[in-house]
């Protein structure tokens, strides 16, 4: 009789945490049919290039978020790995004295993900050490950031990212134009990096324990979990993820731009909590996030091809975003109670 | 003596999806006496009061107040009707302060505008002179022990004039002069009429205090009786259907070497003083020492510091003659110390992860080349593990959260020992679980201590305390105040120990 009830609670279940999934079928199925040109493989192309933007970011945001935090910085991040790539490539490095150092483009890059990966440890810092809510750390961070962009150029844009032959640099374009086996680069990349963020999740301790500090940092510290080792990782990863966004949009521009990535950070917390990250912590998958990502893009772009005005494409991300969160509810009342069901029965 | 019936369920049953926790129970609430409610967890005990209380209703049957049908629209309803409960997981805001924990949602105002403080104030004083505690109206709820939380959570029933009020389990967290001071209120009460339903797995204490007896066993009543003549068999033979209660039986084996030492371990009190004061013992392998003490006495603090959990505690602790340098808890673990904490929920278990996640916490080492977790051996080692403790669970990837305290003890047990400890330090393990549950922690934890494990355990019930240590150490107010063999070891020899320093009954206020 138990089992016979369960049934439907089970398949319900199953439907419900396939959501974001389902979402995104009927997303897509929606613009397949209302708008033309949507299914061309141009148009798809563009479309995960803008994904990919967003879903790198909310990778580290996952992290975090499960972790227990929160990470605002990234936006910023953004901007001043932005500009710190940007200025690498038009002046290299200038000590005043006559000379300059110049670099290839493997370099730049590993210089502008260093950049992220101290920005991160500073958030890190300040959580662990120095005992600041994580909210209040990285809104701090969002405001020095955003602050040191501005000033690297006054506020103006650094154009022509052309690189020089002479330094190697002028491959710096590739990151942003370039294609491998037909699928840009920036895919290439948030493929492999999402790829290493689930492995990590799933199938190592470093994993086990970011999702046991979310849940229990006292009980986790208790079982010898070294709980600030885990936040250092968590937002050091985030600003990583947020330097090469960074990269890739200054390359894809061939410009960078001090206010890019405003308010990045907030399409990447909606990307994880679609996924079903918990912001409660201790609770997300990155498969999730990364179909979340994709839902908040199909629909973006989706509506901007059917004409809709961008005021009511920011009502309908808003009012999806709250749904999900609803659905979400659901799913963890009706898994509780299955759970709950299977062990009273023992 | 018949005392007047103030509440009655009759054919009470409760459908849950997929369980019927209570099945067309009859229940009689007396008032002006103490009416017992015990069995086992999940006997349905809680869902009978939670229906009591309108925090459930139920799905047949009725309710009777005064032999009129009633039907309780949540728990707002039930207190209108004079029912006051208090839960056995605390329900207070750590944020405030108990004079406005006491008065949430019925705050004494000036033109139902203005919070009148110094009203409540004076009433909480009022309440806590009733209840002989001297706890600062002023004081934070989340600085108080735990002790005394629930004092500010009985307080806030009587607050409520209530005529029937409910109590959870109020001791499980109660020194024994707290427990004292506890049963003379409710002794008080009782005079003043009001009908007192009591929970508790701690027989002795029903026996004690309780005018009418009600057992449970799945969902159905299987004894109601007037207390007198009611011992533990009659309550444990209608709680299990057995009479079985031999956790203290002996497994007489050798002691090995010396596994552990502590020598001068201090931990400063954050406002001034020792909460732990050059405490020091020393364990030998196969060895179970049992430490007693009032609440606050510093046990579980010492713990603690033996743990790693206290970066800026002093003192030295030796595993198998080594003075361990490391300070981390991760080190302290890999030296072969593991801690099962007191508070389960708070520091034992991660709620929301699985059952295997849990077990396996500590000891993921033993499951990874490199990077590399192998999920195989993981699931593997768990099945061991829940087979070898005898846990009882449908699926190790459900949350841990929905296992009973017994099954939940047994997973923080098993997270323990799957880090290969030589010493075992345990905090009030029974804390919670039900007696059948229990009999088996204690099984296990001899069987250990057979196997040559030094196990430390941290107790307040003196038929534990007893039945279970080798030897027994007794603290009190931060200091190591006595130290018995366990045949020379009496009732009274470990209470006047523990009692040393302490002004007798009165507590130190945090």
């Amino acid at each position: 009789m138990t089992h016979a009830a369960a049934a439907p609670a089970n398949l319900l279940l199953v439907l419900l945490k396939a959501r974001t999934f389902i979402a995104l079928i009927l997303v897509f199925a929606f613009f397949a049919f209302a708008a033309p040109n949507f299914l061309s493989t141009a148009n798809m192309v563009i479309m995960s290039k803008h994904v990919a933007l967003n879903a790198f970011l909310a990778i580290g945001m996952t992290f975090v978020i499960i972790s227990g935090g929160i990470d605002l910085s990234v936006g910023s991040i953004v901007g001043l790995c932005g500009m710190v790539a940007g200025w690498l490539v038009l002046y290299g490095i200038d000590p005043g004295l006559g000379w300059s150092i110049q670099f290839n483009t493997v370099e730049i890059c590993l210089i502008v993900m260093l950049v992220g990966v101290l920005i991160g440890a500073v958030n890190a810092f300040l959580v662990t050490k120095l005992n600041v809510a994580p909210f209040i750390a990285t809104l701090g961070t969002l405001y020095v950031c955003r602050g040191a962009a501005m000033l690297f150029s006054d506020g103006r844009t650094f154009p022509n990212l052309n690189g020089n032959p002479e330094y190697g640099s002028d491959t710096f374009r590739l990151i942003g134009a370039g294609n491998v086996l037909g699928l840009p680069i920036s895919i290439w990349m948030l493929i492999v990096v999402a790829g290493i963020a689930a492995y990590v999740a799933r199938r190592t301790p470093l994993g086990r324990y970011i999702y046991a500090v979310g849940g229990n940092e006292r009980g986790a510290a208790l079982s010898g979990v070294k709980v600030n080792r885990i936040k250092f990782f968590v937002y050091m990863f985030s600003g990583l993820c947020a330097a090469l966004v960074g990269l890739i949009i200054s390359s894809q521009l061939v410009a960078a731009h001090p206010a890019t990535g405003q308010s990045f950070e907030l399409n990447a917390i909606a990307a994880a909590v679609l996924g079903g990250t918990s912001m409660s912590g201790g609770r997300g998958r990155i498969g999730g996030t990364i179909v979340g990502a994709f839902v908040i893009g199909v629909l973006s772009d989706g509506l901007v091809m059917m004409g809709v005005s961008s005021f009511w494409q920011t009502v309908i991300k808003g009012l999806v975003i709250i749904a999900a969160v609803v659905v979400d509810q659901a799913q963890q009342k009706l898994q509780a109670r299955v759970a709950l069901q299977a062990e009273a029965g023992k | 003596m018949t005392q007047d019936i103030g509440l009655q369920i009759r054919g009470g049953t409760k459908v849950y999806p997929g369980t019927r926790a209570l099945k067309g129970v009859d229940f009689d609430l007396r008032m002006g006496a103490v009416n017992v409610l015990v069995g086992e967890n999940g006997a349905g005990k809680s869902t009978m009061m939670k229906v009591i209380a309108g925090v459930e209703q139920l799905t047949e049957g009725q309710v009777l107040m005064n032999g009129a049908e009633v039907r309780f629209h949540g728990t707002d309803d039930a207190r209108r009707h004079g029912i006051g409960i208090v839960f056995q997981e605390l329900n207070l805001f750590p944020n405030m302060t108990v004079a406005e924990n006491i008065f949430i949602n019925r705050e004494i105002t000036r033109g139902r505008i203005d919070i009148d403080m110094a009203a409540q104030r004076r009433a909480t004083r009022a309440l806590m002179r009733r209840l002989e505690h001297d706890i600062d109206p002023d004081a934070m709820v989340g600085d108080l022990r735990v002790g005394q939380q629930q004092i500010v959570e009985i307080a806030k029933s009587l607050a409520q004039d209530a005529r029937i009020l409910i109590l959870d389990e109020p001791t499980s967290a109660l020194s024994a002069a707290e427990v004292e001071i506890l049963f003379r209120v409710i002794a008080d009460l009782r005079r003043q009429g009001v009908g007192i339903v009591y929970i508790s797995h701690r027989l002795e204490e029903l026996i004690r205090i309780g005018d009418y007896i009600t057992v449970l066993r799945d969902g159905a009543i299987t004894g109601a009786r007037s207390m007198a003549g009611v011992d533990v068999d009659w309550i444990v033979r209608a709680m299990i259907g057995e009479a079985s209660r031999d956790f203290a039986k002996d497994i007489d084996h050798p002691y090995g070497a010396e596994v552990f030492r502590a020598e001068d371990v201090t931990l400063p009190r954050a406002g001034g003083g020792m909460a732990v004061d050059h405490v020091g013992m020393s364990l030998r392998a196969g060895e179970i020492l049992g430490v007693y003490g009032l609440m606050g006495a510093g046990r579980s603090e010492f713990l603690e510091c033996v743990i790693g959990r206290h970066p800026h505690s002093g003192g030295r602790i030796f595993v198998d003659g080594k003075q361990l340098r490391t300070k981390t808890v991760a080190g302290r673990i890999r030296s072969g110390i593991a801690l099962i904490p007191e508070d389960r929920k708070n520091d034992g278990l991660v709620q929301i992860l699985s059952i295997r996640e849990n077990m396996t916490l500590s000891s993921l080492a033993a499951f990874t080349t490199g990077f590399h977790m192998n999920l195989g051996t993981e699931r593997g080692t768990v099945r061991d593990f829940v087979k070898r403790l005898t846990v009882k669970i449908a699926s190790m990837e459900n949350p841990v959260s929905s296992l009973s305290g017994g099954n939940q003890q047994k997973v923080v047990i098993g997270k323990a020992l799957m880090t290969r400890p030589k010493v075992l330090l345990m905090d009030e393990p029974s804390r919670g679980i039900d007696i059948g549950a229990k009999a088996e922690v204690f099984r296990t934890m001899r069987k250990l201590a057979a196997e040559g494990l030094g196990i430390v355990f941290v107790t307040s019930d003196m038929e534990e305390l007893m039945a279970l240590s080798d030897r027994i150490v007794v603290m009190s107010n931060g200091r190591v105040t006595g130290e018995f063999d366990r045949k020379d070891a009496t009732e009274t020899l470990v209470i006047a120990a523990s009692a040393k320093g302490h002004a007798p009954i009165k507590e130190s206020a945090a």
